[in-house]
């Protein structure tokens, strides 16, 4: 589904991602945990090109991303996003920035948009936030409808940088409870977070990384209860 | 003593005010009338054609000037440099005086029109360029990540965020262009300053006749800014 090859990335002289390599397998939920400044945004973001790949290749669905005869907008498509600070559109409403993209993109019919959104407005338990604009949203409520407007281009991918890092923690939950609902459905799922519960209880795989590389990988269970790398010991000593 | 000083005082300004001729002053002031206000008219009528332009140009500047394109980018930022680092004044003159030696002719209109529309996109751009740099870039990446284009990002999400917050700042570019606008009346456009003028001409009366000039400037500006600021309340409210 996706297939990272000897993944380099540079802002100016600073080498930020050093040879990553990597499968993710159809329906598998891989979460990417590790110190801040280690790449994992950065990686995350080279997976639909928000960042320019500096050397290397990914491949979505077999398809090089790297490689100007791609359209970058089709495989976005297939590969949703969500952000940290949710970036929702503030001038339009819940129900407006879920069927905004299928409309403008996918030609889709404005009823048929609707419809879609009004099935994901529930799935996310937003169904009576339709017609609110984002700032009268909470946290919690902002990301669950970033999620469904991610959702509604019906990605086979679905990538999640930090999604809960900005939440209040009482409103954690909520979020993360959409994205467990999502991996059992089956989405292949690239979550970078530190919700290290949720990597246990949802993850397949976890990626460690620091200072641009994949130090260690491997089930939830191998990771957290026997990992092999100091680098990994001491990141997991200071934050569980 | 300071009593009848005092009533000297009083007794000047009362003769002063009956050397006044108020009834010469209402017939004169009445006959500049009709041509003081089609002379406004002529001033709304460029101001607005103009803005239209400055409209239109300032949007594609300003996108122009935060395009990934260097070569685009630059060549906007040259035309920018060049109207901002230029008098209007002698851009009028250029359009008018001179591009005839080229074999180009303008009427009087369409050089006051064209040199204020060219004037004002040049400072549009720039206020269309910080608004766009000032919506978060989030809201690109948002975009694009759903597989939007960088044109349809710019169209759906950027530009409508970006024209919300640049309204005050447009708004006083236009109140300018409007009082700049008198300059146009160097170059033979019949607008409210050279209506003006051509009174006096007649009359003589400068400063009454131009007092009146600068009156009708008044509450056009007036009016534009009360405009202004009611667009700018409707758009904090829907905020
Ligand atoms: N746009 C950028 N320009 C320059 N440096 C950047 C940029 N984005 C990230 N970096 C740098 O790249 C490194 C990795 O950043 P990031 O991928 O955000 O790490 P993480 O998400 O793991 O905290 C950091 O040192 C950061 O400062
Ligand atoms: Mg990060």
């Amino acid at each position: 589904m996706i297939k990272i090859e000897s993944l380099y990335k540079n802002f100016g002289d600073l080498e930020v991602l050093k040879d990553i390599n990597n499968q993710i397998a159809a329906g598998e939920v891989v979460v990417v945990i590790g110190p801040s400044g280690s790449g994992k945004s950065t990686m995350l973001r080279c997976l639909n090109r928000l960042e320019e790949i500096t050397s290397g290749q990914v491949y979505i669905e077999g398809t090089p991303i790297n490689n100007n005869e791609t359209n970058i907008n089709q495989i976005r498509q297939k590969v949703g996003m969500v952000f940290q600070q949710f970036n929702l559109f503030p001038h339009k409403t819940s129900l407006e920035n879920i069927t905004l993209a299928p409309v403008k993109v996918k030609k889709m019919g404005e009823e048929q948009a609707k419809k879609i959104a009004y099935d994901l407005l529930d799935k996310v338990g937003l169904k009576d936030k339709a017609d609110v604009y984002p700032n009268q949203l909470s946290g919690g409520q902002k990301q669950r409808i970033a999620i469904a407007r991610a959702l509604a281009m019906q990605p086979e991918i679905m990538l999640f940088d930090e999604p809960t890092s900005a939440l209040d923690p009482e409103m954690v939950g909520e979020v993360l409870e959409v994205m467990r609902d999502l991996a059992e459905e089956g989405m292949t799922m690239v979550v970078v977070t530190h919700e290290m519960g949720f990597a246990r209880e949802v993850g397949d795989r976890v990626l460690f990384m620091d200072e641009g590389r994949i130090v260690e990988e491997g089930p939830p269970k191998q990771i957290f209860g026997e990992p092999q790398e100091e680098r990994t010991k001491d990141f997991l000593s200071k934050i569980l | 003593m300071s009593v009848s000083y005092k009533r000297k005082d009083v007794e000047y300004l009362l003769g002063f005010l009956d050397a006044v001729n108020w009834q010469e002053i209402y017939l004169s002031l009445a006959e500049a009338m009709p041509f003081l206000l089609k002379g406004s008219l002529m001033t709304i009528k460029i101001t607005t054609i103009s803005v239209g332009v400055g409209i239109v140009l300032g949007v594609l500047i300003g996108l122009a000037r935060v395009s990934n394109n260097k070569i685009v980018g630059g060549i906007a930022k040259g035309y920018i440099e060049i109207f901002r680092g230029t008098p209007l004044l002698v851009q009028l003159f250029i359009l008018y005086y001179g591009l005839p030696s080229l074999g180009l002719n303008l009427t009087p209109y369409f050089a006051a029109v064209l040199g204020l529309g060219l004037n004002s996109g040049a400072y549009v751009g720039e206020i269309v360029r910080g608004g766009i740099e000032s919506i978060d870039v989030g809201q690109m990446e948002a975009a694009r990540s759903v597989g939007m284009s960088y044109g349809q990002a710019m169209r759906y999400i950027i530009l409508p965020q970006a024209v919300k917050r640049i309204i005050p700042a447009l708004g006083n570019e236009f109140i300018a262009l409007l009082k700049d606008s008198s300059l146009v009346s160097v170059i033979a456009v019949k607008d409210l300053t050279r209506q003006g003028r051509l009174i006096i001409s007649r009359t003589y009366q400068s400063f009454l006749i131009f007092l009146a000039v600068a009156f009708f400037y008044f509450v056009m500006v007036f009016i534009m800014t009360r405009i202004v600021n009611y667009t700018e309340r409707k758009l904090k409210v829907s905020d």
